[in-house]
């Protein structure tokens, strides 16, 4: 996949034919209904919207506004009620349960608010996990395992659980997870949200490089509006379930010294 | 997942409770053992019964009787048989010809007879059996004071351990005699003893002559050659041997108090009852056996010997139909004891539903997390069923080395018990390689029954709902 090219089209242009032949995600009509007892609660509501190969989109909106769930049905955690999402090509509704599992496994890659790595498991392990569940052969994982922890900068954590590590030295650590089976779409959900500025920033300059430099897909779910201005090309707003803004942005350039951090966490 | 990768996860979580899950394996090591436990006396039973028996030698005999026995008269199997006319009479060259059939060991003659033996002066009724020289390999005779007959035609007697006591004048007591054999066959042994015995004796010529004139016999339809005389004979014997015997015991040969080599009992032609009926139609000088008993190479032989020894006309008897009664009791025995056995493994089995069940609450956010990042519903589902099944292996292996501590620890005990009784020492426990190997299978295989339910579960799990709890 090429470089991005920074933002060349809005969201008219996300609609027409051309672009479609490029989409990432492509979601049409999408709903998601929760009942709750007697009440029905549309957390998703006939959302329209598509994602270019290659895009870094931001997902705002308060609590409860339908943006978690839009990234669940997109990471083929959850099915739609109603609609369908597409992802390269494959419509995952269509998808049987192992399908969605061996989808999640190869084409998704998730970081978390909470991390969620497996607390019993060192680094190591916890980053080698999915390979196992994609049945990668033992020594080529330890290998992979390592360069993948030596590219978040964690080389020297390898043998230490989550608990002993600092937020951003976890969230580091479940992006060299989510990474790890080369998907084409990282969806992160709010990984900046139990983080302080300075570590967000942090996590953010690695996603924006491997956005940049992987020609990685990124959806992102965040509530902080400044964050989302910062790093992504595009902002998605939802309110209630429904789409209710769509913005093309254009993300400040890197800077020197975010720069420099992440080059240096890169480092293969 | 590979099966590497499933263990080494299987065994990781099995160690991160490990309190739980070491209670879980023993309660299936529990199980497992008093599986193993029960099976193991059964089979230990069954074996020391068998071991018993055939040593005993009823497996593999076949006593023959004439049809015309008397003493087996109305007996079941005697009503389809053919008339008496048409069976034949159990002399000496049918007992030859027995004895050439195939799978035949030795077809020896039934003598028995009662005599007065005298011992120190004094006279004593009883039963004296001939014994052919195979009877010292029989169980019977293992435990003898002294020695068996030295040649088969020895002027020797093994004598039971109750005559024993009636020749040194002893009352014997009832109950467990505790008499040591030893003691008893000390003063005998060596000692000789006179034997009375009337001696069937075949006149050479006329019926009516009566040359020794204690009695005379013959038969009123003028059949001169089967006329015989009897007289009064004495012989002298010396004590080999004191066998400590049950004469009331189901095997044959050994229900009499005074044992003779069977060659000698022979040349001796002692008067047999069968003898006067066998007046009638004994037209040779050949010697008429009331019985033969006929050992057999092994008891899987002994239905065919049989067989064919029933097509010669004779009558025939053997204990294999109540060995196959025995084997069906012990088949019987086995199943409930194997039942009782599993009913423990089955409350251990509830026990790893129990642990998975709580397990799977326990690791719901973990199961969330693995199928966030691409775990399938069989990866999660081979997961909970690998840790059933390592509790499962593991439960089994401690099970069997515990059942077999356990077996060691009964057999230990019986066995002092026995020697303070002072009976020989007994195997009762057998845990064969085969029972070692099906207990660690059966508790895999009910470990993995166990954990379909909670795999079942923990791979049905919603992964949004999982994750969605802090």
């Amino acid at each position: 996949m090429s470089a991005l090219t920074p933002s060349s089209g809005n969201n008219t242009s996300a609609i027409n034919t051309a672009a479609i032949d490029t989409a990432a995600i492509h979601a049409e009509q999408l709903c998601r209904y929760y009942r709750m007892g007697e009440a029905v609660i549309r957390a998703v509501d006939g959302v329209t919207l598509t994602v270019r190969a290659g895009e870094f989109v931001a997902l705002l909106g308060s609590s409860g506004s339908g943006k978690s769930s839009v990234l669940n049905l997109v990471a083929g955690l959850d099915r739609p009620t109603s609609g369908s999402v597409t992802v390269h090509e494959r419509d995952l509704a269509q998808l049987s349960r192992e399908e969605l599992a061996g989808y999640r496994l190869h084409t998704v890659g998730m970081v978390f608010q909470s991390f969620n790595l497996i607390a019993s498991m060192t680094l190591a392990e916890n980053v080698e996990l999915p390979m196992r569940f994609a049945e990668v052969d033992r020594g080529k994982r330890d290998s992979l395992a390592r360069e993948a922890l030596a590219r978040v900068g964690l080389q020297g954590r390898m043998n230490h659980r989550p608990s002993e590590l600092s937020g951003g030295e976890q969230q580091r650590a479940a992006l060299a997870r989510a990474l790890i089976n080369r998907p084409q779409l990282l969806l992160a959900d709010e990984p900046t949200g139990n983080l302080d500025s300075h570590t967000g920033t942090e996590i953010l300059n690695m996603v924006r490089d491997f956005n940049q430099q992987l020609g990685m897909t990124v959806v992102m779910v965040t509530h902080e509006r400044a964050l989302a201005e910062r790093y992504a090309q595009r902002l998605i707003f939802l309110a209630d379930g429904k789409l209710v803004g769509d913005e093309s942005n254009h993300p400040a350039a890197t800077d020197a010294a975010t720069n420099n951090a992440s080059v240096k966490a890169g480092q293969r | 997942m590979k099966l590497p990768d499933l263990t080494e996860l299987a065994v990781r979580n099995l160690r991160e409770s490990f309190l739980r899950n070491s209670l879980t394996t023993i309660g299936i090591s529990v199980g497992v053992a008093s599986l193993v436990a029960m099976l193991s006396l059964g089979i230990g039973l069954q074996q020391l019964a068998s071991r018993r028996l055939m040593k005993s030698g009823l497996f593999d005999t076949v006593v023959v009787t004439s049809r015309r026995d008397l003493r087996n008269f109305g007996r079941d199997e005697e009503r389809n048989a053919p008339a008496p006319a048409e069976s034949r009479i159990l002399d000496e060259p049918t007992r030859q010809q027995i004895e050439h059939l195939p799978n035949v060991l030795e077809a020896s003659p039934d003598i028995r007879f009662i005599t007065e033996l005298r011992y120190e002066d004094k006279p004593h009724l009883t039963m004296v059996a001939a014994l052919p020289a195979s009877a010292q390999s029989t169980d019977a005779f293992e435990s003898v004071q002294g020695h068996f007959f030295s040649s088969d035609t020895a002027p020797e007697v093994v004598i039971q351990k109750a005559f024993a006591e009636e020749l040194l004048g002893k009352t014997p007591k009832s109950g467990i005699d505790e008499t040591n054999v030893a003691q008893l066959a000390a003063p005998l042994l060596g000692k000789e003893l006179t034997m009375r015995y009337a001696q069937r004796e075949t006149l050479a010529s006329a019926p009516s002559t009566a040359a020794h004139g204690s009695a005379a016999a013959a038969s009123s339809n003028g059949l001169a050659d089967a006329a015989y005389s009897v007289v009064s004979r004495e012989q002298k014997l010396k004590i080999v041997g004191v066998a400590d015997l049950d004469p009331e015991s189901m095997r044959g040969p050994t229900r009499a108090r005074v044992f003779l080599p069977l060659k000698l009992a022979e040349s001796l032609h002692v008067m047999q009852p069968t003898d006067l009926r066998e007046l009638s139609s004994a037209a040779s000088d050949q010697p008429v056996y009331s019985s033969v008993n006929v050992r057999v190479k092994s008891p899987s032989q002994v239905q065919t010997v049989e067989d064919s020894i029933k097509k010669m006309g004779l009558n025939t008897f053997s204990i294999l139909d109540a060995s196959r009664s025995i084997q069906q009791f012990f088949k019987v025995l086995d199943v409930f004891l194997g039942i009782f056995g599993s009913l423990a493994l089955a409350v251990a089995s509830i026990g790893i539903v129990n642990t998975l069940v709580m397990a799977i609450l326990e690791r719901r956010r973990e199961i969330g997390i693995m199928k966030a990042i691409g775990a399938s519903d069989g990866d999660i589902r081979k997961l909970f069923f690998a840790e059933a099944g390592a509790m499962g292996i593991l439960g089994g292996v401690l099970g069997v080395a515990l059942g077999w501590a356990i077996g060691q620890v009964i057999n230990l005990g019986t066995n002092i018990y026995l020697k303070r009784q002072s009976f020989p020492p007994e195997h009762f426990w057998s845990v064969s390689w085969w029972l070692v190997a099906f207990a660690i299978l059966f508790s895999f295989g009910v470990s993995l029954i166990s954990g379909l339910y909670p795999a079942g579960r923990a791979a049905r799990l919603d992964p949004v709902q999982a994750l969605r709890y802090e």
